[in-house]
Parts: structure tokens; sequence; C-alpha cells
């Protein structure tokens, strides 16, 4: 019977407080700009979601402890989704309803389904280095940001500098270039892009899917020691691409021919297998591990420094941890840039923020002021344009650290517009979208 | 007490004969129903209708599949999540391939086409049973899953493989506001659930029900095996086949494979064991217990540790979360091993004599 009354009252507790939970928020009305942050910092992403996660609400305490955005304070609030689509749609639902500014989800299978609610709810989604690569036409993708690089872009630099390494665009002909990537919507965005260069060039490209969440490969590099292809392209993310490169190291397949994707080019994917993925290389979104960069020097005295810091001091200026800041500084001058036209102090809406995304202009002064120094090249975006910037580099993992080991690439535009022209009028068809005009822009 | 047949007297067999014998119960689903219709959308905001309600409906609708498959007809299936992406697949090439199709016609046909996939992965159940017939059904699970990422012509060749359909209305009614989204699925729901009751209490029901007790005697009194069999995988996939097609098309607007992962199969399942096998009212219970706790376990948590003054850390609250679901699984099976279904009918037998059940 005690044990009744105890169930009783803890069911009567949990009522009263889910009352509170969902009572409406008031933060609104304070001036206080509101970023939702979805996190995958369980499940199986999390050592690389993680740090990303960490720097994103690094930076904004960084932001906040400046003043914030011309005075505006910036607050978050952090829903896991531990990298499933159903629990991302959930918390965007959630932090919706309390005045977001604009989501970044870290997920291509989340980005799908909220690219379908955003234009209802008139909330941008920055998707920097992920998300769908047609989505660079804001014409048509009106709340999408791919800012900073597609997976086209990416896939268009990996197959120009395997071109280098083999001493020109004519060498490739013949060749065999395989993708391994992790079968589910981000690993397969590249393959459109790459199967265009294949016909253009005459290279052989095979497709080695790996089921989710890829800890299971072994199949997949058997292909791989049987074909022997000359360069092995590598779309991981999360626990996939450490068991990739242990598996190369089994096989004996060299691991200087592997390229991986901005996401399986990071700390977590080596530091465990260290000497044995020396000389691995991927593609850096720009940046890569900055521990020198100003805003780096920053964090860790003004937050860090502070005892204010979300994760360990060490991650500060890794890979990931910079791509999470790098993300909420493109969040944040979107919102400044936003004030400039709607009124500076001011709690910028979604609507207005996305004006601000779309008149982005970060050139080099401005990224020196911000700490990005040597980190980034220029982003501009437009109405048409909503990446920014098409270029990237390669870094290489010696083992202890990451080193940029090429020069810049940009992304061919010959070979990526067709594309996403295609591909965003396809889908503008589909959803019997008309594209704005250059004159709807400009409201 | 307030719960007694006394004096409702039965003069006529169709009085005797209708769903809810009992005026209480009539009342009280019928309130239940008005309620759902007319309360809910005054009281509930978006978020309540599109992240809680909506989903808790449609896969209500799917545990109500599985329940007939499972709990009435007694074949354990773990191809439920494999039911709902053909579901959901087949209404998404309907509705693109063939111009003007209405809908609703899209869903139902999705749910046709998941019938007939039911019935050929159905045919494994004539000659085994048991657990043997949940490895087999898993058959169905890979398949699809293959199928659907690996085919092309099964997302329109969508280069990601994900597929997003919108604009969706039903004779010039354009579903898209929370509300309308959600009566739209309440409407489903209502109907497949009184199309169900309706079946188990008519003869194919019953001969589900002979097949599940022993079926060797079923076959001795003249029920056919195969036919009960291969009826009960048509109309449960069906049910499921139409819920993954409200799933992709009403809930996620765009979708991939993953979403209807075996991890869906499990979890539908396990919905059917926990709500109760074999009660129509199970499956909403099941349903409600595992889509809704886990959400409000999430926001709860936080609030629980700022009332003491600790701050859970975000993957703190999803650990968390993880323990306390699982634990209160097991603690409800040992407390009523027949489900929340079983508790629902104690209440009520209570109700007659407070508080003795009888």
């Amino acid at each position: 019977m005690k044990f009744r009354s105890l169930a009783l009252a803890a069911a009567i507790a949990s009522v009263g407080l889910s009352a509170a939970v969902f009572s409406p928020d008031v933060r609104a009305q304070a001036k206080e700009q509101f970023f939702p942050v979805l996190t995958g910092r369980t499940g199986p992403v999390a050592p690389n979601a993680t740090p990303w996660a960490n720097g994103y609400v690094d930076y904004f305490k960084l932001v906040n402890t400046k003043g914030g955005i011309n005075g505006v304070k910036i607050t978050f609030e952090e829903c896991e989704t531990a990298y499933a689509t159903d629990r991302g749609v959930e918390c965007y639902e959630r932090l919706k309803g309390k005045g977001a500014t604009l989501f970044q989800p870290l997920s291509t299978g989340i980005t799908f389904a909220l690219t379908e609610k955003a234009p209802v709810d008139k909330i941008p989604l920055i998707t920097a280095g992920y998300g769908r690569s047609e989505s660079q036409n804001g014409a048509v993708f009106s709340w999408n940001f791919p800012l900073l690089g597609t997976y086209w872009v990416g896939a268009d630099v990996a197959i120009q500098h395997v071109a280098k390494q083999l001493g020109g665009v004519d060498k490739l002909k013949g060749k065999k270039i395989a993708l391994v990537y992790h079968d589910s919507p981000y690993g397969k965005e590249p393959i459109p892009l790459l199967q265009e260069r294949a016909k253009m060039h005459g290279f052989d490209l095979q497709l080695l899917p790996v089921a989710a969440p890829g800890v299971e490969q072994k199949a997949t590099w058997l292909q791989v020691r049987r074909e022997r292809p000359d360069f092995v392209l590598l779309w991981g993310w999360g626990v996939m691409t450490a068991t990739s490169i242990k598996e190369a190291q089994a096989t004996g397949y060299p691991r200087e021919k592997m390229i991986g994707i901005w996401w399986a080019g990071a700390e977590p994917d080596v530091k465990d297998i260290g000497d044995g993925a020396k000389g691995y290389s991927a593609l850096a979104l720009q940046h890569g591990a900055e521990p020198n960069a100003k805003v780096t020097k920053d964090i860790l005295a003004a937050v860090h420094g502070k005892g204010q810091g979300t994760g360990p001091k060490e991650e500060v200026g890794s890979v990931l941890y910079m791509r999470g800041v790098v993300s909420a500084m493109l969040a944040v001058e979107g919102v400044r840039k936003a004030q400039e036209r709607y009124g500076k102090g001011k709690v910028m809406t979604g609507e207005q923020t996305r004006w601000g995304l779309e008149n982005l202009n970060l050139d080099d002064k401005a990224l020196a002021d911000l700490g990005f120094a040597g980190v980034l090249r220029p982003v501009q975006t437009s109405c048409t344009d909503h990446m920014g910037s098409p270029w990237a580099r390669i870094h290489t993992w010696d083992g202890k650290k990451w080193n940029f080991s090429s020069d810049w690439y940009q992304a061919d535009q010959k070979v990526l517009r067709p594309l996403v022209m295609a591909a965003s009028t396809r889908y503008a068809e589909e959803k019997k979208i008309t594209p704005r005009t250059p004159e709807q822009c400009k409201q | 007490m307030i719960y007694r047949e006394n004096g409702q007297f039965k003069t006529t067999y169709a009085a005797d004969q209708q769903i809810f014998t009992i005026a209480q119960d009539k009342w009280f689903v019928l309130g239940l129903i008005a309620f759902a219709f007319i309360g809910v959308p005054m009281l509930a905001d978006e978020y309540m209708f599109r992240a809680i309600l909506i989903p808790f409906l449609i896969l209500s609708l799917a545990a109500l599949g599985v329940n007939l498959l499972v709990g009435y007809c007694g074949q354990i299936t773990l191809g439920a999540g494999a039911f709902m992406a053909i579901g959901a697949y087949a209404a998404y090439n309907f509705m693109i391939r063939i111009d003007g199709m209405p809908l609703i016609a899209a869903l139902l046909l999705g749910g046709v086409a998941t019938a007939g996939m039911g019935i050929l992965f159905g045919i494994p159940s004539l000659r085994v049973r048991g657990l043997y017939l949940a490895v087999a059904t898993l058959a169905a699970q890979f398949f699809c899953d293959w199928a659907f990422l690996r085919l092309g012509w099964f997302t329109n060749y969508s280069p990601s493989g994900s597929v997003s359909i919108s604009n969706l209305s039903v004779f010039g009614w354009s579903i898209d506001s929370p509300i309308e989204k959600y009566l739209f699925c309440l409407i489903f729901i209502v109907a497949f659930a009184f199309f169900a009751k309706n079946l188990t209490r008519a003869s194919i029901g019953r001969q589900w029900m002979a097949i599940r007790d022993m079926d060797v005697a079923a076959e001795v009194i003249g029920i056919r095996p195969m036919w009960a069999k291969l009826s009960a995988f048509a109309v449960s996939s069906f049910f499921v086949g139409v819920a993954g097609a409200l799933w992709g098309f009403v809930h996620l607007g765009s979708w991939e494979p993953a979403a209807f992962s075996i991890d869906r199969s499990f979890q539908l399942l396990f919905m059917v064991i926990i709500g109760g096998l074999g009660s129509i009212m199970g499956s909403f219970f099941g349903a409600a217990f595992i889509v809704i706790l886990p959400v409000v376990l999430n926001q709860i948590l936080p609030a629980l540790g700022a009332l003491v003054g600790v701050e859970i850390s975000t993957a703190g609250i999803a650990h968390a979360e993880f323990i306390i679901f699982g634990s209160l699984i097991v603690f409800f099976l040992i407390v009523e091993p027949h489900g929340l279904a079983r508790l629902w009918a104690i209440a009520k037998e209570k109700l007659r004599l407070w508080p003795f059940p009888h």
C-alpha cells in the first residue's frame, strides 16, 4: 500500500511538472536572441558531434562576454537528437515554440525533414558543410543555407586533388576511384557529382556502401582488397570513420590513397589509431585544427578561463570544435547583419535573420576582427547563392596532429552549377515552388 | 458502483450484439472520441500536435495492425517496420506516378500494396511458428531496407535516396496546419479502430483467436489455417501499411529507409506486448507508453534537476531517459504481464464494487 501511495504521489508530481514544462515561455519578451542547439552527444556519432556542440555553445558564451550582438544577449537551449531523424524533428518542434532564430541540425537526415518544415515556420536552416547540395540555389531553397560548402563541393575538390596527385586531369582516365560511404542521405549526396566527373574524365567510379552506423565493414574492405582502387574517397561520420581506417590498415590499403570528407577528418577519427592512420588525408572545410587562431585564444581566456567552458579544455581548437565555433559565428553574423537593416540592438525574428544570412559579406578584415584570420576565406552570400564560398583544402594526419598538405582548391563552377540548377529545378517542380526572382530577393 | 450493467436489459439480438454492450462503456468511448475531435484541438498547442499527438495516433494505428497479427492470431512478426516502409513508399509512388491521384486513395492503395507483400511474407507462417516465424519475418525487414536503399525506381531516382511529399489535400481541403493534420489522422484511426474491433468480433477474428489458442484444434473444428493466417497477415499489413504512409506523408513529410528501420519493428512489437496482446485499447496504451514517455522524461528531468539545484547535462538526460524508460518497461511487465490493457480492465472491474475487482 505504501508503494502505491508513493507511485501515486510520483504520478501527481510528474503531471504538475509537465504542466510547468509545457507552459508557454516568456523568454521572447526579454531582449534575448534565442538559439536552439540540436546536439548528438549520445548515439553513433557522439565522439564527433560532442566537440561540435561544445564549440557551438562556447562561441555563444564568448559573444555574451563581449556584450552580445550589439547588446542583445544570446540564450540557447540544447536538445539531444542522437542523430535520429524523428528525435530531431521532435526537438525542432519543441524549440521552435520558444522563438528559435535558426536551426543547425548537424545531420543530413534531419535537414531533409526540416527542409519541408522551415518554409512554413519561416526559420532558416544553416547546414555548414552538410545538408542538401542543391540547396545552394537560394531562389528555390529560400530557407536553407549550406554555408561554406556542400558535399558536391567536397567531392569536386577531392577529384581535383586526386588529379593533382596523378599529375593532371588527363591522367584520371582509366583509373579506379572507390567511394566508401555511409549508407544514408549523407553518404549518397556526393554520388551525382562523382558520376558526372567520372563521365567527364573517364575514370571508373565504384560505389561501396557501408550500412549505418558503420561498425561492420569487413565485406566492403574485402571488395577494396579485390578491386584495388587507385584512390578511396571516404564519406564516413562518427564511429564509421575510425573503423574504415582500421579496416584499411588490416587490408593493407595505403592510407595515403584515402581522402575523407571534412566530417571524416578530425581528431576523434584517427587519435586512437595514431601511427596507423599516418598519411590519411581529409578535406578541410576551409579550417583545420586551429590552436593558434585568435578566436581559440579568446575562448580559452574568456570562457574556459572563467570556468564557463562546456567541454574539456584540451579539445578547444580541435577540428570539429572549430567547426562548431565557425557554425555559431556564421549564425551570429547573420543576426548582426540583419540588425543593420531591421534595427541595431533589437531581437531578430527568423525571417529577418534570413535576410542577414542572405546578405552576409565577411571579408578578410571582418574575419580578422572576429578572430578568424587564417581560419576562413571571405564568405559572401546572395539570394541565389546560399553557399557563399566554394573553397576547400586538404589536411593530413601525421600520427599526432592534422597539418595542411595542399593549397586551396575551388570547386569547378562549370561542373557544380548545372548540377545544382538541374536538381533544384526538379525539386521546385515536384513541390510546385516558383523560384524567387531578383526583385523578390530585394524585399 | 458507477460502472454496473444492472438494469440494462437487451430485448433484441441487435442490442445484444452491439460493440459496447454496457451503456457506460459506450458513452465513455463516444465521449473520448468527441473530446479528441473537439476538446483536444482547443487545448493543445502546435508542439503537442506535431511532436506528440500525431506520432502517437499514427503509431497507435500501426500497433493496432501488429496487435491483430500478434495478439489475435498469435503470429509473431518482426517485420512491422518493413511493412510501414512498404506502405509509405507504395503510397509515394502512387502519388507521384499517377496524375491527379487523390490523397486518401493513395494512402489506402499503399495499404493494399502492403497487404499483398504481407501475404507473401506470411507464407512461411504456414510451416513455422513462434520464434522461428519471428526470424522468418525479419527477412521482410532486411529485404525492404535493401530494396528502398538500392532500387532507384522506388525513390524516383532521388540522388540521396530521400523522398518527400508536400501539399497534401483532400477534396480541396488542404492539410497543412498541425490541427488539420491531427484531425486527418484522427479520422483514420477512429475508422480503423472500429473496423478492427468489429473484425475481432466477427467470424474472421474468432478464427484468428482459435488459431492462436491451438491451431491443431482449430483445424479439427473446420478452420482453414492457411486462410486464417494469411488473412491475418493481409489485414495486419494493411493497417501497418496505411500507418506507414501516414507516417511518411503527414508526420515526416520527407523520409529515408532509416525511418522504418528494425528499431521501428521492435518498437511496434514492444508497444503491443506492453499495451496488451489481443486488445484494441491496449494498442493505444502501448503506443502512448512508447511514444510519449521518453519525450516527457526528456523534458521533466531538467526541470526536476533544476528543482533540486542540479544542472543535468544534455548527454546525462539522454542516458537517464534510457535508464528510467527501460526500468519502467521491466516494472510494468513484472507487475502486469498481460499489459496495460489488463490494468485498465482491472480498474473497470473495481469500479463495479469498489475496491474489489471481480
